[in-house]
């Protein structure tokens, strides 16, 4: 029997890299999942933005499904962003539910195309005290969440975010933006405690950081 | 939040990383693409060997059949306006398309000048060859860059050469005193504010994808489309690939580069 003490991003696609140096900026040193084996030390698995589609055949043909979903019943929790919240929902709109691990119902792609992604700020006092900024890149939203899910932010007529005792979901994507807030709030779900005093990546590392504006409409 | 659009269209790019963009010429092809797990489809008329085979004026696709496709899967839709054809992108970004590839594989509408691509709220996705021609297109607006290679041939090392000359563009400039930095801008046609951030970042400020000669055409589509997905996400594990590889049948013939006369090479498009 080992110990689940590390935090894992599964690194089949998508936004693999942005969550590491969010994790890395608060001195957690993260295990890049690409094999089912890498599983049985984690107490925390993030599934990152990417495409669900791509993500959960990878995971299937590979077989790496039975076995997270053993981990997950063994302690293991889960954080998914965007596309990892729709793999992890009890319910898909119009679709077949993929892992099943949190009772939420999600609607795939809500927003409509890329031209309808966004950024907001907004308060989670569960998670930080400060505002944060959060990134929406053709985000699904979490229509409704069952017994033992707390919503723990509302925008309009969806969630945006939701916990539950094993899971957390987000359909934004915090390793997106600065602020450290959610991934400290996720390892120490996970039980892990975290020596950094950082709240915020000092520097705006988004890999856009000093790119141009294409549309400065200040 | 509008000042944000940019930074917002290069972030989709990066959700994109580690993923397979796939050429589709139809909803039922779409639907393999995105059933075999590819992240995005890129929506055209004809593939580009068929343009090099067919020859003559090759276009913007029909919006009707890049709308079907839209409608048939929930992973982006990309599709391809001819360099400096405004008016196509405008188009595009009408049918909310997820990303304008701004293209070299289309016959160019304007041998000066490329779409001012800041105008416009969707993002867009150019072709390079080097990091002057990437750094260029980042400075019109582009939010992907796209390393060119020799499309529609079936030959990979055009896009072996292109990766390999951005990556060395790349170390050469962040190595240099910041005295050489403007005249290797001033050399390699780099405009000088990107070459500020490649230096800092130590890479290109957008996620690039490799293209050109990479995928082909084949028999049994499904089939080697998974095959492409696996290969792709395993990359540095050879047993992966190895197993990915069994099986998937005859690729197309194709054409090697080393017999091409320089005026069928598509990658020359673009400036």
């Amino acid at each position: 029997m080992t110990t689940r003490n590390k935090i894992g991003i599964l690194d089949l696609q998508g936004g693999v890299h942005e969550h590491a140096f969010h994790l890395q900026s608060l001195g957690i040193e993260p295990v890049r999942v690409k094999v089912a084996e890498q599983l049985d030390d984690l107490a925390g698995l993030i599934l990152p933005g990417g495409e669900s589609t791509c993500l959960i055949r990878l995971l299937n043909i590979f077989e790496i499904t039975p076995k997270l979903k053993a981990a997950h019943a063994d302690g293991m929790k889960i954080w998914g962003t965007c596309a990892g919240a729709i793999l992890i929902a009890n319910r898909i709109e119009g679709d077949q539910p993929q892992l099943g691990l949190m009772d939420i119902t999600v609607a795939r792609n809500a927003f409509g195309y890329q031209i309808d992604s966004f950024n907001t700020i907004v308060n989670i006092p569960k998670v930080s005290k400060k505002d944060m900024e959060l990134t929406f890149i053709r985000a699904p939203k979490i229509r409704a969440v069952g017994k033992g899910v707390d919503a723990l932010l509302h925008i309009d007529d969806y969630i945006a975010a939701a916990e539950s005792e094993k899971c957390l979901a987000t359909v934004f994507h915090p390793e997106l933006t600065p602020s450290l807030a959610f991934h400290k709030y996720f390892v120490e779900k996970c039980g892990i405690t975290i020596t950094s005093e950082l709240t915020e990546i000092p520097e705006r590392t988004s890999w856009m950081q000093f790119a141009r504006i294409a549309n400065p409409t200040k | 939040m509008e000042n944000n659009r940019f930074e917002l269209n290069a972030q989709l790019a990066q959700m994109l990383k580690g993923g397979v963009i796939m050429d589709v010429t139809n909803p039922e092809q779409a639907k393999i693409a995105e059933e075999a797990g590819a992240v995005a489809v890129m929506a055209l008329e004809r593939v580009p060997a068929d343009i090099r085979a067919n020859g003559g004026v090759a276009r913007m696709s029909d919006p009707e059949m890049i709308a079907q496709i839209q409608a048939t899967v929930s992973i982006p839709v990309m599709a391809k306006a001819r360099i400096g054809h405004f008016v196509e992108a405008q188009i595009l970004e009408a049918l909310k398309i997820d990303y304008i590839d701004e293209s070299e594989v289309l016959t160019p509408a304007d041998d000066e000048n490329h779409i001012d691509k800041s105008k416009f709220k969707v993002p867009f996705v150019c072709g390079a060859r080097n990091l002057g021609e990437a750094a260029r297109r980042i400075a019109e607006g582009a939010a992907m860059i796209r390393t060119k290679g020799e499309a529609g041939t079936g030959d990979v090392v055009e896009a072996v050469r292109h990766m390999r000359q951005m990556n060395s563009d790349i170390r050469i400039l962040c190595g240099l005193d910041e005295a050489e930095v403007m005249p290797f801008c001033k050399n390699n046609g780099i405009p000088y504010h990107i070459a500020q951030q490649v230096r800092k970042l130590g890479r290109l400020p957008v996620v690039n994808f490799a293209a050109g000669g990479i995928a082909t055409p084949a028999g049994d589509p499904a089939k080697r489309a998974r095959a492409i997905v696996k290969a792709t996400a395993y990359y540095n594990d050879p047993v992966k690939v190895m197993e990915a590889s069994k099986g998937i049948g005859e690729p197309m013939v194709g054409i090697g580069i080393s017999t091409m006369k320089e005026e069928d090479k598509i990658a020359k498009r673009g400036w």
